[in-house]
């Protein structure tokens, strides 16, 4: 199934390796603090809403 | 009064979607609409890219990364004029959704700009020789990249909110003329070994054109590209949102 990419298999392969890796290092921060702040903000709402 | 007086104009409806509560709501019924799609248009874009094209005549199987080279590429400049567009808002008109856009959008602006370095490095040197050249649009897609993490640094330093989005704004609209030279640098300066842009050469008209066994994945993945980057923008934002309103209540709460 893996196509054959002749001599430049390291070039392309680590493109690919490199780019999805920081790509899902920037989606994984984001949902993470996306998440965080959810949650401190309902506590705290739930805190003056008391 | 008459009716016609009262009633809101496009612009009013408009400039109503940056409210905070009404863009809380319309971009959390959006967020999975358009995080699926990018997903969809991601995968099938990179995966119809690497397994189903064939190699270049002159660039053999590196043409491959052209799917991701060229869209973080675009990201990365249109990211940055839509923080130029952010902080033109915010000075303007003083819209906190705004300027906090182009606060969530930095991040993920200078993500795609490293991709698109470090795959061009990666590009060049089987293809020129060398992994860097001082070129005019690789150097000022470097100045971008800086941009960027000054913009991201600056916010991070200045604890006033008000006052960090009046100075990056400032930053942000200086930054957009490099944005705009990254584009543009190939036809401003007649030299360096950077091609022209690859996506307007595909109507097939002219004779370096991309051939249409290239293009169809690559505007897949362009869309992909820009479709996550709208998703993590719209969760970005939210998050700004969320963590202005825990802000007022934390400070409410030590006055009390």
């Amino acid at each position: 199934m893996m196509p054959d990419l002749g001599k430049y298999g390291l070039e392309v392969n680590s493109s690919y390796v490199l780019s999805l890796l920081a790509l899902a290092v920037i989606i994984g921060l984001y949902a993470k603090r996306s998440r965080a702040v959810k949650r401190d903000l309902a506590a705290m709402e739930a805190v003056h809403d008391a | 009064m008459n009716n016609r007086s009262i009633a809101p104009t496009f612009w009013d409806r408009f400039w109503r979607l940056a409210n905070p509560k009404v863009f809380m709501g319309w971009s959390g019924r959006a967020l999975p609409w358009v995080a699926a799609a990018a997903g969809l248009f991601l995968c099938s874009g990179l995966i119809w890219g690497y397994f189903f094209t064939p190699d270049d005549i002159r660039q053999g199987s590196t043409v491959k990364i052209i799917y991701l080279h060229v869209p973080a590429a675009l990201m990365a400049i249109n990211g940055y004029l839509l923080m130029f567009v952010g902080a033109l808002v915010w000075l303007i008109r003083r819209q906190h959704v705004s300027v906090l856009a182009a606060k969530a959008a930095a991040p993920v602006g200078m993500v795609m700009t490293l991709i698109a370095l470090a795959t061009g490095a990666i590009w060049g040197q089987p293809m020129w020789g060398t992994y860097w050249v001082w070129d005019p649009r690789l150097t000022s897609f470097l100045i971008l990249f800086l941009f960027y993490v000054g913009y991201i640094a600056l916010w991070a330093a200045i604890e006033d909110e008000d006052t960090a989005a009046d100075l990056t704004s400032v930053l942000a609209i200086v930054g957009a003329v490099f944005a705009m030279l990254s584009r543009y640098a190939v036809f401003f300066w007649n030299q360096g070994l950077h091609q022209g842009t690859t996506v307007t050469m595909a109507d097939g008209a002219q004779q370096d054109n991309i051939s249409n066994v290239f293009f169809q994945p690559l505007l897949l993945s362009m869309m992909g590209f820009g479709l996550l980057f709208l998703t993590l923008l719209l969760i970005g934002t939210r998050t700004e949102v969320r963590s202005r309103r825990l802000k007022v209540l934390q400070a409410r709460e030590r006055m009390e």
